[in-house]
């Protein structure tokens, strides 16, 4: 017996748990896949310390009937309308009539002299470390990067208790001028400012300054900041950098949904260019969690089919974006972050390969099959995007190499179908041997 | 449903106490030792926290190349680093 | 513009580099034209096994030959070449494999290839990994890996320490001595070589050479799970068969510590997308000769097509129907192996000189229109 889905859910972060709830309340049986232990995405990790929204969110998924599929990772979408995922005891394809695709986002990781210390991670990196039960009170951490992520990241560690000793926005103070006068429209995200500031009283808050490098002999011990002429040096337990995210398109890639710009095109009812194929999140814009829960509901919405109540919210979504692109546009990379890698200075963590010897080659592809650049396991998540920044290499080439396994599978996960483990358990049997849920 | 109070598990041999629902990184990252060496040696710990990096994988119960920031501690877990 | 070279080598995957350096060894005046990258094509997409085969005399003597060519420029090979002389397990299933393994002991005896059986036990101890009881197994230890793309990248340096000239352009149209390449430059030659595997037909229509599909997976690192290259029995029975799909074990540890999953061999599927259920047999198989190879993290899986020849013999010498242009293609999965030996034997045909080993089972002519049907 084949169990089919009404709508599939990839992502269980804020995007697709709107788009699952709303689903479910519609009537249509769902599927929810997440390769983490819990829902939540990254934004809404952890036990303790939620906010209401993500409690609210969390609690409509916990009393829905939606067959959930914790700790599985998406291996193949073999052909529209089957996915194949693999969790502890090996594949199973998933068969569904429409699909959300809320796969969510990344960091973009900039390489400097001592990046790869053990310490030294990304700012969300870093956060849900902290989530995942790191202890932090009392720990020296510097926070750098770009983007409103730092600011939400410092001030979650500092209610922790961690001394937050420096926050690096590497865009310039005048860029966030004509910023601030869009931020009037937006009284929520005034509010939401002070509160950061508030929490992070007493950091040192610096634009135009980022790391230039990180020190130390097995772990971090020091961060050289530099902002314009000006460089100092600071002693810390952590380093949470990171530059922008970027959005995970590999699925929505290897299933041939149109990408322009490097986001996925969506409609205003959040369908892609495949017919019954949604995408809700930052893959069709780094837009935040209020952005992700909207055009969740939105993609719920219409594929359930209520497209009247879908084209009511998306009023609301066009109202957003204009607020997400004012501050896009204002935390661009300054050019001069690309100088930071010397010749000897790692950008491919899976391999270890230097900058220089990337530099060396034409081509993402070139350099990866002469130095094995993006082939270890991340398959170029991590270097990719460093390298599109760095050496301006043509980021649909990296796309277009996308395909399955999306991520590294056991052996066995390729064999054929009817041999793979879960065959014979139901979907629901096979939904609850994932890593226990923590509620 | 009851929870254990505290989590207990080996990470290179030395006894680790946790809170539930810690993940095994952040047990290797308690014990003070780095999750791995990189292919020319270097001392290396998770970056990215969600899976997607590949810094933080370890043995795990006798299985190796787990991303270990994806999975949560269990009683009795045998985590080993390279 | 014009520019006059004793040859002009089209291709610069590992056979058109090879042939590079053994060009400007002997002092020719050489220039290679590369439409992509160097090693970017059927080159990238391979093992990299340095593999003695004897599916026929002719290939016996050809691989032979040029393994013993890899042997003794392994010293030389920079790091990221990877060589690792790892040698090859034959690999006997069952009693009726086993006298093929007997069999195959006295043709490489024969040759001067040292090997040696290795019995049930004997093969446990040297392989943990494979299924136990085998019948047993043929070691050949002079075989080898490496990773072919820096191979090709190697072997063109040298060339090009040696005054070849690279140029990264598509070739239009190669005939009686002129080379047209994409930006309009045209390059004279006394000599033009096609190295373009199976490219080579688009410059050359009717060539003989046909698009043989294959795919392999790669896991993560796990150092000393395999020590040796492992190939089936009926691999030969794979490699052999001209028309249908198939699917023979062979598992290459590279020095890294990850494995190479193969091997598969298909004609008429031209499209680079990887079948699942090529992907199934293969892993199918692995499992068989490997039981815990299951539970290895597959970290990627790509396709690649070989240039096969009607004989499975390669392309190498004059092509009749043209007194400049020369041949050095259609080597199907021996391209590696085989590329340091075809260098030297087409640099002999250019030169006028005796070969090392007899050229006329290679010879292009064999297939040209005007050739006697056999």
């Amino acid at each position: 017996m084949t169990e089919r889905f009404d709508i599939l859910i990839v992502g269980a972060g804020p995007a697709g748990i709107a788009a699952a709830v709303t689903a479910a309340a519609a009537g249509k049986r769902v599927g929810l896949v997440d390769d983490n232990p819990a829902a939540g995405g990254q934004i809404w990790r952890s036990v303790d310390a939620q906010p209401v929204a993500a409690r609210t969110w969390l609690a409509k998924l916990a009393a829905s009937p939606i067959v959930r599929f914790q700790g599985w990772r998406i291996v193949d979408s073999p052909s529209l309308g089957v996915l194949r995922a693999e969790g502890n005891r090996g594949c199973r394809d998933l068969v569904y009539n429409q699909m959300v695709l809320a796969t969510g986002a990344r960091e973009r990781f900039l390489p400097f002299p001592g990046w790869t210390l053990p310490n030294v991670m990304g700012a969300g990196g870093l956060d849900a470390m902290v989530r995942g039960g790191l202890p932090i009170a009392g720990k020296r951490v510097v926070v750098a990067g770009t983007g409103p992520l730092l600011l939400a990241v410092a001030a979650h560690l500092a209610r922790r208790g961690a001394k937050i000793v420096a926050i690096c926005e590497q865009a310039p103070l005048r860029r966030f001028v004509p910023f601030l006068r869009s931020l009037l429209g937006e009284p929520a995200k005034v509010m939401q400012g002070i509160e950061y500031a508030l929490s992070t009283f007493g950091a040192k808050i610096s634009t135009g300054c980022w790391p230039v490098a990180a020190g130390g002999g097995e772990v971090l011990e020091t961060v050289t900041l530099r902002q314009g002429k000006w460089q100092r040096e600071e002693r810390c337990d952590y380093l949470a950098c990171g530059f922008h995210l970027v959005p995970n398109l590999e699925l929505p890639a290897l299933m041939k949904c149109r990408i322009h710009d490097g986001f996925v095109e969506v409609d205003h009812l959040q369908e892609t260019s495949i017919s019954g194929v949604f995408c809700a999140g930052e893959p069709t814009g780094i837009g935040g969690v209020e952005m992700a829960l909207l055009e969740g509901e939105i993609a719920g919405l219409a594929a359930s089919g209520k497209v009247n109540e879908a084209n009511k919210l998306a009023r609301r979504r066009s109202r957003r974006l204009g607020f997400v692109r004012a501050l896009t546009a204002v935390t661009e990379l300054d050019p001069r972050l690309k100088e930071l890698a010397e010749d000897a200075t790692l950008v491919c963590r899976c391999e270890d390969v230097s900058c220089g010897r990337m530099r060396e080659h034409a081509s993402w592809r070139e350099a990866k099959l002469h130095t094995r650049c993006g082939m270890g396991p991340c398959q170029g998540r991590v270097c990719g995007a460093a390298s599109e920044f760095l050496f301006g290499w043509d980021s649909g080439s990296i796309l277009s190499s996308v395909r399955p396994p999306l991520y590294p599978v056991q052996v066995s996960s390729l064999d054929h179908p009817d041999k793979l483990t879960y065959q014979g358990d139901s979907i629901e049997q096979i939904s609850m041997l994932t890593s226990k849920e923590i509620e | 449903m009851s929870k254990p109070a505290r989590i207990r598990l080996l990470v290179n041999g030395v006894p680790i106490t946790v809170a539930p629902g810690t993940t095994v990184a952040c047990a290797i990252l308690i014990a003070g030792i780095p999750a791995r060496r990189s292919v020319t040696g270097e001392p290396r710990g998770p970056l990215c926290g969600m899976g997607i990096c590949f810094e933080c994988r370890a043995t795990i119960d006798d299985a190796p190349h787990q991303r270990t920031c994806q999975l949560l501690c269990a009683e009795g877990m045998e985590v080993g680093t390279s | 513009m014009s520019e006059n070279w004793d040859v002009v080598i089209v291709g610069a995957g590992i056979v058109g580099a090879a042939c590079a350096w053994q060009c400007a060894l002997r002092g020719m005046r050489t220039a290679v034209v590369e439409a992509n990258f160097i090693g970017g094509g059927a080159t990238a997409a391979g093992m990299g096994h340095i593999v003695v085969m004897d599916d026929s005399p002719a290939q016996l003597a050809l691989t032979h030959y040029s393994q013993t060519l890899w042997q003794g420029l392994s010293k030389s090979l920079p790091n990221d070449v990877e060589y690792e002389a790892c040698g090859t397990l034959w690999v006997a299933a069952d009693e009726e494999e086993m006298q093929e393994v007997h069999r195959k002991r006295e043709v490489y005896t024969s040759a001067g290839v040292a090997t040696e059986v290795l019995a049930g036990p004997t093969l446990a101890d040297a392989e943990p990994q494979l299924r136990n009881p085998l019948a047993g197994a043929l070691l050949v230890p002079s075989d080898a890996v490496l990773y072919p793309p820096c191979a090709a990248a190697y072997l063109m340096s040298q060339a090009r320490r040696l005054g070849a000239q690279l140029y990264r352009r598509k070739v239009l149209s190669a005939r009686a001595g002129k080379v047209r390449l994409d930006d309009g430059t045209q390059l004279t030659a006394t000599r033009i070589l096609i190295a373009s595997g199976a490219d080579a037909c688009e410059l050359i229509p009717g060539l003989p050479i046909k698009k043989r599909k294959g795919h392999l997976v790669i896991t993560d690192r796990y150092p000393g799970f395999v020590r040796h290259q492992l190939v089936e029995l009926g691999y030969l029975k794979s490699a052999h068969s001209s028309t249908a799909d198939s699917v023979a074990f062979n598992v290459q540890p590279r020095k890294t510590g990850q494995l190479l999953i193969g091997s598969s061999r298909q004609f008429g599927a031209e499209d680079s997308v990887a079948d699942p259920q090529i992907l199934a047999a293969m892993t199918e198989r692995a499992a068989w000769y490997l039981p815990k190879i299951g539970k290895l993290s597959a970290i990627r899986v790509w396709t690649g097509f070989r240039a096969a020849t009607p004989d499975k013999l390669p392309l190498i010498g004059p092509w009749p129907e043209d007194d400049s242009l020369f041949l050095a293609t259609g080597h199907e999965g021996l391209g590696i192996t085989t590329s340091l030996g075809t260098a030297r034997i087409l640099a002999d045909h250019l030169e006028g000189v005796t070969t090392a080993i007899p050229a006329a089972p290679y010879l292009p002519a064999r297939f040209a229109r005007s050739a006697v049907h056999v």
